[in-house]
């Protein structure tokens, strides 16, 4: 297998007092392949938007610091490159969109001067070129009428349409990877859809690698080739995206998969785990979600589980399951 | 993409130009109309108040020493026989500049310390927050009188003085908004793009802090004005025998029963400027907000 573009590894990611941190993010490890599109879910505060801003860093410091690990882009760690250079990784490599369409745009400059930037910055174009490419991205994310919205002013704008500028400004210079944080969750679900299409078609078109942040289950298993499900700043199960909704390992994707709503059940009472999140950090000892699963044993309140494999390409952190899983296939190389 | 046809847009006019807006907003509101002109009046007579003064404002004759008004002194004469309407055009040149220049001089480097003491903050925001309470902390007038007092008279010293005096307001305002500015997912977006820190305040930050600022100024040409002639009241601010509105006043009120004309005729031009001033800050804020010149 080749080097994947982005390659996580062991990040951890700290807030508060350095002497009594708040370990937010906990020895996470992913990769995204080129091209490639993993999804991350996660409730709010299991660390994902974290994670995702660590890569371009921008976890706001202090409070935060990114506290341990490495996060390889095509072989080079990140996290070691000094803070000034990375503006160039910005936009450029890797681009980032926000959760907040209504308010990720600049309201004083116009989205041709907004798009343009991102431009001017990265790519040696005199402004003629760039009002051009500008034109051309407002096409690729499907605005009608380029010519006449370049000057228009992000107000004049809806919520569905200005995601769609975030898009165009986000891939300007064809950036390697692009980090969507959640990007349709202030949309319509019917815009929600559009975005997402869009998305597709961006990623298909130019090769883009995307990491995907959502809670969303359903989208996820909609846009994404792998998955991670992250609970408490940790990773839990991880694999392709088949093979997670068809055998979830871990009690809490499976929880996470039953409390979907689904059209042709009968239930008038959505499903749903009991308990709550444990606050950020409070867990330092065995398995983060023990507190909440129905199949905990005595281990889970001690160890930590590992990422135990499950098959080829999914892996999963629970104790209970991962014994399952071995003895079953014990018993069928042994019959 | 097929889906993008199911999106329903507003019928789409070509976005107005900033020059337009400004036509719309001014045209759209008499009293702004009117308070322009009467700027646009006063910038006048000072330019051309060679031509339009009458007299020599410093010319004295005490053939005429406190005369009302009258077909040859419209606003009659001074205690030494000068012409007042003469002075007041001379001296409009005094309080306009001041007026103009001080509050655009001091937003320069108040809203310079602001912005730094906002986006950085730390240390940096301490220490200029810290001088900015200790100036702040001064009456603007008392600010000026003790710089003045150290400076000593003259005109560009005024202007320093005055600017001086409304450092701290604006240093404290572009912090604030700066701060919440700051927050805007907007910035994050443009740090991601790879925008640097310089390019994030001059493009990102002040043209979104911009509003409360030029208002802040055009409310505070105002207060330049009133605040010379409050220093020319005291003798520390345009030296006589030069005129300006403020020392127009200071010398008329020797003698305010016997000929009240320079006061009032000065009064009535700060009074006018003020206001316009003020009128035309609002449009200003207005011209400034791509949502509200819709």
């Amino acid at each position: 297998m080749t080097a994947p573009l982005l390659r996580i590894e062991n990040l951890s990611v700290e807030f508060g007092p350095r002497a009594n941190p708040i370990r937010v993010v906990d020895d996470v490890s992913f990769e995204i392949e080129a091209g490639g599109s993993v999804g991350v879910v996660g409730e709010s505060g299991s660390g994902k938007s974290m994670t995702s801003l660590s890569i371009l860093r921008l976890v706001p410091e202090p409070p935060g610091r990114i506290s341990g690990g490495r996060i390889l882009f095509d072989g080079a760690d990140l996290l070691a490159l000094p803070r000034n250079q990375m503006p160039d990784i910005r936009g450029r490599d890797v681009a980032m969109i926000f959760q907040e369409p209504m308010s990720s745009l600049n309201p004083v400059m116009t989205i041709g001067d907004q798009i343009g930037e991102a431009i001017l910055l990265h790519q040696d174009l005199n402004s003629a070129q760039r009002r051009k490419r500008v034109l051309e991205l407002l096409r690729l994310v499907g605005i009608p009428d380029p010519a006449g919205r370049i000057d228009a002013y992000p107000h004049q704008f809806s919520g569905g349409m200005r995601q769609r500028v975030m898009i165009a400004m986000a891939v300007a210079c064809n950036p390697r990877l692009l980090i969507a944080d959640e990007p349709t969750t202030a949309l319509d679900v019917t815009i929600q859809a559009q975005v997402l299409a869009l998305l597709k078609d961006v990623r298909q078109r130019l090769g883009t690698a995307i990491l995907l942040i959502s809670h969303d289950l359903g989208i996820i298993a909609d846009s994404c080739e792998r998955v991670v499900v992250m609970y408490a700043g940790r990773v839990v199960e991880e694999g392709d995206v088949r093979s997670i909704f068809r055998n979830p390992a871990h009690p809490y994707t499976r929880a996470l998969l039953k409390s979907i709503p689904r059209l042709d059940d009968e239930r008038d009472r959505l499903y749903q785990i009991p308990g709550s999140v444990p606050l950020a950090g409070s867990v330092t000892q065995g398995c983060a979600f023990r507190a909440r699963c129905p199949l905990r044993v005595e281990t889970c309140a001690v160890d930590r589980p590992p990422l135990f494999a499950f098959g080829p390409s999914h892996k999963a952190a629970c104790w209970v399951t991962a014994e399952a899983a071995q003895a079953r296939s014990a018993a069928e190389a042994s019959p | 993409m097929t889906t993008a046809s199911i999106d329903t847009f507003e019928p789409v006019s070509p976005a107005p130009s900033r020059l337009e807006i400004f036509r719309q907003v001014i045209l759209a509101r008499p009293a702004t109309l009117f308070a322009a002109i009467v700027i646009l009046i006063f910038v006048l007579i000072a330019l051309l108040a060679p031509w339009l003064a009458p007299y020599n404002p410093l010319a004295q004759s005490f053939l005429k020493i406190n005369k009302p008004p009258s077909a040859a002194n419209w606003l009659g004469t001074d205690q030494f026989g000068r012409d007042v309407l003469s002075r007041m055009i001379y001296g409009s040149r005094n309080s306009l500049i001041l007026g103009l220049l001080s509050p655009a001089l001091a937003a320069v480097v108040g809203t310079t310390l602001g912005v730094v003491a906002g986006y950085f903050g730390g240390i940096v925001d301490r220490v200029i927050s810290r001088i900015v309470d200790l100036l702040i902390s001064f009456p603007e007038l008392l600010l000026a009188i003790i710089i003045a007092a150290a400076l000593g008279g003259g005109f560009w010293n005024i202007v320093v003085v005055i600017s001086a005096a409304f450092v701290p307001g604006f240093a404290r305002v572009a912090r604030a908004q700066t701060m919440a500015v700051r927050q805007e997912p907007y910035v994050e977006a443009a740090v991601a793009v790879g925008v640097s820190t310089p390019v994030i305040i001059l493009r990102h930050i002040i043209p979104n802090i911009a509003a409360p600022i030029v208002v802040l100024m055009t409310l505070w040409t105002a207060s330049a004005i009133r605040l010379e002639a409050s220093l020319s009241f005291l003798g520390i601010g345009t030296q006589p025998p030069n005129p300006s509105w403020g020392n127009i006043i200071r010398d008329g009120l020797n003698n305010l029963f016997g000929s009240p004309w320079p006061v009032i005729g000065a009064g009535f031009a700060i009074t006018c400027v003020v206001l316009a001033f003020n009128v035309f800050g609002d449009a200003v804020r207005d011209i400034l907000d791509p949502e509200t010149a819709q």
